[in-house]
């Protein structure tokens, strides 16, 4: 029976001894794709730092790879962080961003070796931005950025890799084209967890979403999650779900209608009217 | 046009300019991590705290670098101790502690007479107190310092770069800092004879800032900032001696004309790439105090 790459069992974690997530159980699989969704301040970055051994656990047990994670032993991960902390005017390439995911293990010297700038180069080749290696971070554009961060956790070799709200303050294209790059990296074997906001990104990319709220408010297949019970208990307040075939849609309660029937749709709206005639 | 081989001709001169060019060479190569860590005000306020010590050294007949090299690395930590309560901002920290120091050094030497003679010489640096001794320590500390930079670069870079991130990658960010804390104390004691106390914070800080102007590739500015602190430390000295102001104040000065000449030079450039005169500017890092120092 294959065991969970990352197990959560019981798990409080938080800050400065204030918990921000309680009493949460999770169990994900080798070569999942998971989604965390919940509002600002929900404790999904909380729950990616607990795997990384970053945030102080006061109850439970955080496991990677069946071995405990605390601030002393820390699992090969990727992991891409928000990158409204990065100070774009820092004097560093793309290329030595990508170079720094090898950092500790690359040798004494100040220089990479031959075989990480060959490894740092199909990288960047694999995910379309070869010709910038040699640029200045500032010349990069959002999604340009989160391919460069996206390869310094790459080339590490992970088999898990989380990522930090990866498609925010990027257009609509750019986020489509991480979320199939990240698909396109899940189908090779690499189990992916990722925080968002985009809620209807998930919806169309992942199989499995987590909704957070101080904890695991709910678990399972988009469709199944995103219902505007769970959602109001996560978000705490009213969402429109919309459903089209295999589509999921949720949006923002709309002010053209005031009452919404159990379905969650607008009443009197089209969907709503259709609804009701089936 | 001044004889500038004449100066050499005496002991002290040539002590002082070898001290003087190494420490430029020193401060413009830690000023890069203080720099890009926006962590100017920490050599303002450790070579306050450093005099304090070093006051402390000389009326307890404790050797100067001991007393200095102690009090600076305590302070260093506590400043560290005293930003991690989130209550309390870095630049407060550092405020409280290194004044304080400051202050200890100010209350002993208004008791103690003979120790005011040096008063000056230890505020804004004097190259005739720069002994056979201390161009032994500056060496070892800058030799010491390179080995640190070039054994630690992939790790400091990313401390530098990504700190909130780097631990997850591995990066001992606790040992790295506690080692920077170590050098950047040992930096700032080696330094102020041929600085002053006053004038450290200016050399960690311009050479850098001329480099970072000049390239946008980590490595380049660390070499850069190594040969422009040196140049200038050497000129600045010799203007020292012709003009008869203090080692310090005179290679501050230099420094700075260096920084406006540069400034200059590179928003002309810009102004005619891009007709947008202050793009130079912008590549500074912000002037806002920072975050956990030594975390």
């Amino acid at each position: 029976m294959t065991e969970p790459i990352v197990e959560l069992r019981h798990v409080t974690a938080g800050y400065a001894g204030r918990p921000v997530v309680a009493d949460v159980n999770c169990r994900i699989m080798p070569g999942e794709f998971v989604g965390l969704v919940g509002p600002s301040g929900a404790g999904k970055t909380t729950l990616l730092r607990a795997l990384l051994g970053m945030v102080d656990v006061y109850e439970g047990e955080v496991l990677v790879d069946d071995q405990q994670v605390n601030g002393r032993r820390r699992p090969s991960i990727g992991y891409v962080p928000q990158l409204e902390t990065i100070d774009w005017q820092f004097p560093v390439t793309v290329d030595e961003v990508v170079m720094l995911g090898r950092a500790t293990s690359s040798g004494p010297w100040p220089w990479p070796r031959a075989s990480d700038r060959r490894d740092a180069r199909e990288l960047l080749e694999q995910l379309g931005i070869a010709e910038l290696a040699g640029k200045h971070i500032r010349a990069l554009s959002g999604g340009q950025q989160q391919r460069v961060f996206l390869a310094r956790a790459l080339i590490r070799n992970p088999r898990l890799l989380l990522l930090d709200e990866p498609t925010s303050g990027v257009d609509i294209k750019t986020r489509d084209d991480i979320m199939h790059l990240l698909v396109d990296l899940n189908r090779t074997g690499v189990t992916v967890i990722v925080s968002t906001h985009e809620i209807n990104a998930l919806a169309a990319h992942l199989p499995r979403v987590l909704c957070i709220n101080g904890g695991v408010v709910a678990d399972g297949h988009p469709r199944d999650v995103f219902t505007p019970e769970i959602l109001r208990r996560t978000f705490g307040g009213e969402m429109v779900v919309v459903r089209q075939g295999t589509l999921t849609l949720v949006a923002d309660r709309p002010h053209l209608f005031d009452e919404f029937d159990e379905d969650g749709l607008p009443d009197g709206s089209p969907e709503a009217a259709a609804d009701a005639r089936a | 046009m001044p004889d500038l081989i004449y100066p050499l001709e005496f002991a002290f001169f040539r002590q002082g300019l070898a001290a003087a060019t190494m420490v430029g060479a020193l401060t413009g190569l830690i000023g890069v991590f203080v720099v890009l860590r926006r962590m100017s005000y920490i050599g303002h306020g450790l070579s306050h705290a450093v005099f304090g010590g070093a006051v402390v050294g000389y009326v307890a007949g404790i050797n100067f670098y001991a007393a200095a090299g102690l009090w600076g690395f305590v302070s260093a930590l506590l400043i560290n101790q005293t930003t991690r309560r989130r209550q309390i901002g870095a630049d407060a920290a550092i405020g409280i502690v290194t004044t304080s120091s400051f202050a200890v050094g100010v209350a002993l030497i208004s008791r103690a007479s003979s120790v005011t003679r040096n008063f000056d010489a230890a505020l804004f640096g004097n190259l005739l107190g720069v002994s056979r001794g201390d161009l032994w320590v500056i060496a070892g500390v800058l030799v010491t310092t390179v080995i640190v930079v070039f054994f630690t670069y992939k790790q400091l870079l990313f401390m530098t770069f990504d700190p909130d991130v780097a631990p997850a990658y591995g990066v001992a960010t606790g040992w790295l800092d506690a080692l920077f804390a170590l050098v950047l104390a040992a930096t700032i004691i080696a330094s102020i004879r041929i600085m002053g106390v006053t004038m450290i914070a200016a050399s960690i800080v311009i050479p850098p800032v001329v480099a970072r102007l000049l390239t946008d590739r980590f490595a380049v500015m660390l070499v850069l900032s190594s040969a422009l602190g040196a140049v200038v430390a050497f000129v600045g000295l010799y203007i020292s001696y012709f003009a008869d102001i203090a080692s310090g104040a005179a290679i501050v000065l230099t420094s700075a004309t260096l920084f406006g000449v540069t400034l200059a030079a590179v928003s002309a450039r810009e102004w005619v790439r891009s007709g947008r005169p202050r793009a130079a500017l912008q590549a500074l890092p912000a002037a806002e105090p920072e975050p956990p120092l030594f975390d």
